[in-house]
C-alpha cells in the first residue's frame, strides 16, 4: 500500500475508536475502580462515596464476608452453597441434553430438521423474566407440573415454597431427621456441614429446570457447529470401521467434540453463577434463603441494606471466580485458536457469552 | 428392514415428545393468559380455556402501564441497537484496518473487558450513573449499553475477512477514510450487521438487571422491570396467573418476530460450517 492514502489514519483510528473507548472506560472501568474503592471503604449509600464522610477500612468487608462468624458471613456461605448445587447440576445437565438434541437434528434423514432446531431453540431468545414468569405459573401448587406428577400418583410439593434440601428429604427416607454429632459441627464460612451437604432445596430444582430449558438451545447450537465442522470426518471413519450408532459416538464424535465440549462447559460455568434475574422475581432468595445467590445478596446487600462496602466486595469476589473460570477456558483453547481466523463456531461462542455476559436466560 | 424402521420411529417419537416439552409451556402460556383467574388454577394442562376471556389484556392495557413499559423497551432497545451497530462497526473498523499507535493495546484491553459479567457491574454501573448525575433518565439506562466489547470483536473478525483490495482502490480514487467506510465498507458487512443487530436488540430488549440499577421511577420501567413488578406482587389478591401470563406473552412477541424473521440466519451458522 502507498504510504500516500496512509494519511490520516492515526487520527481517524482515534477518533472511530473514541466512541467505544469512552463509554468503556466511563460505564466500566471507572466504575470498577469506584466499586473496588467502596470495597475498602464505610461508605453509607449518602452522598458521593469519594466525599469526604467515607473513610477506608482496610479488608474489613472482605473479612465480614469470609473470616468473622455472624450473619454476613453465613449468607454469604448459604449464597454459595445454594449457587454451587446450581452450578454442578445445571452445567452437566445441560451439556448432556445440548449435545443429545445436536446430534439427534443434526442426522441428515432427519426430515423437519428445521422445525426441531426453532423448537429446541426458541426458549433462548425469550427473555428471562417472561420465561421464570411463565414457569413460576407451571411449577405453582396447582400448576401443570404438580397436575402431571398427579397422573403419576405423585403428590407434587409446593414448589417455590419448599426450602427442604432434596439430600436431607432423601436422608428422611432412611429415618435421619437431624445432623448426626459429626456433621453438626460449624463447618466453611459459619455454615454446618449437615447445612453444606443439604443439595439444593426444592425450589431451587425449578430453577435448575429452568436454566437447562433455557440454555441446552444456544448450546445444541454451539455443537451443532462443531459436529459439523467435523461432520464428513466422522461417516467415513465409521463407515470404514463399521461401527455401530454408540461406538461411532463415543469412541469418534465424543473425542473429536472436546473442543467445543470444554467451551460449552466453561461457558456453563461461568453463566451459571451470574443467577440473578429469576432469584429476583422469586422474592429475593425465598423460601428460607434457599435460593439466595452471591450475584442477588450482592445487590440486596448494597441496595436494599445499604451496606456497600460489604456488597461491593461480594461484588469482587464473585468477579474473581468468575474471571479465574474465563481465564481457565482462554488458557485451554489458546492452542488451538492461535493464528486461525475468527470461523463461524468462534463467532458463535463469542455471541454466547456476550449475551451470557449480559445475564441473558441463564 | 423391519427393525431399522421400528428404531425410526421410535426416534422420531422421541424427537416429537421433547419437541412439546419446549413448546408446550409456550402454548400453555398463550391459552392461561385468555383463562379467567379459576380456569386457569383449575384446569392447568388444558390448551383450550373453557370461556375465553380478554379480561387479562384488557386489564394489561387499561389498569397496568403496560403500553408506557413497552414504549420505554422500544425507546431503550431501538436506540441500543442503533448506537452498538454503529460505534461497534466504527471501532471494529478501525481495529482491524486502521494503522494507529497504541491499537494492539486497545484491542488487548477490549479482550479483557469481554470478561467481565454483568452481573458484577452492577454495583460499579449504579455508582457511576449517580456520580455522573443521570441516575432516573433515559441516558443513565441507555449510555452504558451502547458499545459492546463482543460486538466489536465480531465486527473487527468480519472486516478483516474482507478484500482490503476494494477500499484500496476507492482510496487512491481520493475518497476519505470516512466515506470509504460508510460507502463501501459497510454495504459489504451487511451479514455481520445484522448479526449484531440480532444480537443487540434481543439483548437490550430482554435486558433486565441494568434497568434494576439505573432507575427508581415507574415512569422509566421497562417491559422487564415493569412485568417484574407484576410477579413481585403488587397487584392485590389472588396469583392472578392470566395477567401474568399476558405480560410475558406481550413482552415476547417482538424478539420472537425477530427470530423468525431471522430464523435462517440465526440458525445458519450451521447450516454454513455444513458446507464448509
Amino acid at each position: 500500500m502507498a504510504k500516500g492514502i496512509r494519511g490520516g489514519e492515526a487520527s481517524r483510528g482515534w477518533l472511530f475508536i473514541s466512541p467505544a473507548l469512552i463509554i468503556i472506560g466511563l460505564f466500566l472501568v471507572l466504575p470498577i475502580l469506584l466499586a473496588l474503592w467502596v470495597s475498602f471503604s464505610d461508605w453509607n449509600g449518602l452522598g458521593s462515596p469519594l466525599s469526604g464522610n467515607t473513610s477506608f477500612v482496610g479488608t474489613k468487608n472482605y473479612e465480614k464476608l469470609l473470616v468473622d462468624p455472624g450473619l454476613a458471613q453465613r449468607d454469604f456461605g448459604t449464597s454459595i452453597r445454594n449457587n454451587f448445587y446450581y452450578v454442578i447440576l445445571v452445567v452437566p445437565l445441560q451439556t448432556a441434553l445440548a449435545l443429545f438434541l445436536a446430534v439427534q437434528v443434526n442426522r441428515r434423514i432427519l426430515k423437519a430438521r428445521g422445525f426441531f432446531r426453532t423448537a429446541f431453540y426458541f426458549p433462548s431468545v425469550t427473555s428471562s423474566i417472561a420465561i421464570t414468569g411463565i414457569f413460576i405459573f407451571l411449577f405453582s401448587a396447582s400448576g401443570a407440573i404438580n397436575a402431571l406428577l398427579g397422573w403419576l400418583g405423585i403428590n407434587g410439593p409446593n414448589w417455590l415454597a419448599d426450602p427442604s434440601g432434596v439430600i436431607h428429604n432423601f436422608l428422611k427416607l432412611f429415618g435421619v431427621n437431624a445432623a448426626p454429632a459429626a456433621l453438626a459441627v460449624s463447618g466453611p464460612l459459619g455454615i454446618s456441614w449437615w447445612e453444606w451437604l443439604a443439595g439444593p432445596s426444592v425450589a431451587m430444582c425449578m430453577l435448575i429446570a429452568l436454566a437447562v430449558f433455557t440454555t441446552s438451545g444456544t448450546f445444541m447450537l454451539i455443537f451443532l457447529a462443531g459436529l459439523q465442522s467435523i461432520g464428513a470426518e466422522i461417516d467415513e471413519a465409521a463407515l470404514m470401521d463399521g461401527t455401530g450408532p454408540f461406538r461411532k459416538f463415543f469412541s469418534i464424535t465424543l473425542p473429536m467434540l472436546k473442543p467445543t465440549l470444554f467451551t460449552v462447559i466453561t461457558l456453563g460455568l461461568i453463566g451459571t453463577w451470574q443467577l440473578f434475574d429469576q432469584i429476583y422475581l422469586t422474592g429475593g432468595g425465598a423460601p428460607g434463603k434457599t435460593l439466595l445467590t452471591p450475584a442477588y445478596l450482592s445487590y440486596q446487600t448494597s441496595f436494599k441494606g445499604l451496606n456497600w462496602g460489604e456488597g461491593a466486595a461480594m461484588a469482587f469476589l464473585l468477579f474473581l471466580l468468575i474471571v479465574a473460570l474465563t481465564l481457565l477456558q482462554r488458557y485451554v483453547l489458546r492452542d488451538r485458536r492461535k493464528g486461525d481466523r475468527l470461523d463461524k463456531t468462534m463467532r458463535r461462542e463469542i455471541a454466547t457469552q456476550a449475551a451470557i455476559a449480559k445475564g441473558k436466560s441463564i | 428392514m423391519t427393525k431399522l424402521r421400528a428404531s425410526a420411529i421410535a426416534s422420531y417419537l422421541m424427537l416429537v415428545i421433547l419437541a412439546l416439552i419446549y413448546i408446550y409451556p409456550f402454548l400453555l402460556s398463550l391459552a392461561g393468559s385468555f383463562k379467567t383467574d379459576a380456569d386457569a388454577t383449575n384446569n392447568p394442562l388444558s390448551l383450550l380455556p373453557q370461556t375465553w376471556s380478554f379480561a387479562a389484556y384488557e386489564r394489561l392495557f387499561t389498569q397496568v402501564p403496560l403500553p408506557l413499559w413497552a414504549m420505554n423497551s422500544m425507546i431503550v432497545a431501538v436506540i441500543v441497537t442503533l448506537g452498538r451497530v454503529f460505534l461497534d462497526s466504527l471501532a471494529g473498523y478501525a481495529l482491524s484496518r486502521l494503522q494507529f499507535r497504541g491499537r494492539n493495546v486497545v484491542f488487548a484491553g477490549l479482550i479483557a473487558v469481554m470478561a467481565v459479567p454483568n452481573v458484577v457491574l452492577l454495583i460499579p454501573r449504579f455508582l457511576m450513573i449517580k456520580e455522573l448525575g443521570i441516575y432516573n433518565t433515559y441516558a443513565g439506562m441507555i449510555i452504558p449499553l451502547l458499545v459492546d466489547a463482543a460486538g466489536i470483536f465480531i465486527m473487527k473478525q468480519f472486516f478483516e475477512s474482507i478484500p482490503v483490495s476494494i477500499e484500496e482502490a476507492a482510496r487512491i480514487d481520493g475518497a476519505g477514510i470516512f466515506r470509504t467506510f460508510w460507502k463501501i465498507v459497510l454495504p459489504m458487512a451487511r451479514p455481520a450487521l445484522v448479526t449484531l443487530f440480532i444480537l443487540s436488540f434481543q439483548g437490550s430488549w430482554n435486558e433486565f438487571a441494568h434497568f434494576i440499577i439505573s432507575r427508581q421511577s415507574t415512569d422509566l420501567n421497562t417491559l422487564t422491570t415493569g412485568v417484574a413488578s407484576l410477579f413481585s406482587g403488587q397487584l392485590g389478591s389472588g396469583n392472578q396467573f392470566p395477567l401474568k401470563l399476558a405480560a410475558a406473552v406481550l413482552m415476547t412477541v417482538p424478539v420472537a418476530v425477530l427470530f423468525f424473521i431471522f430464523q435462517r440466519k440465526i440458525m445458519s451458522t450451521t447450516e454454513g460450517a455444513e458446507k464448509g
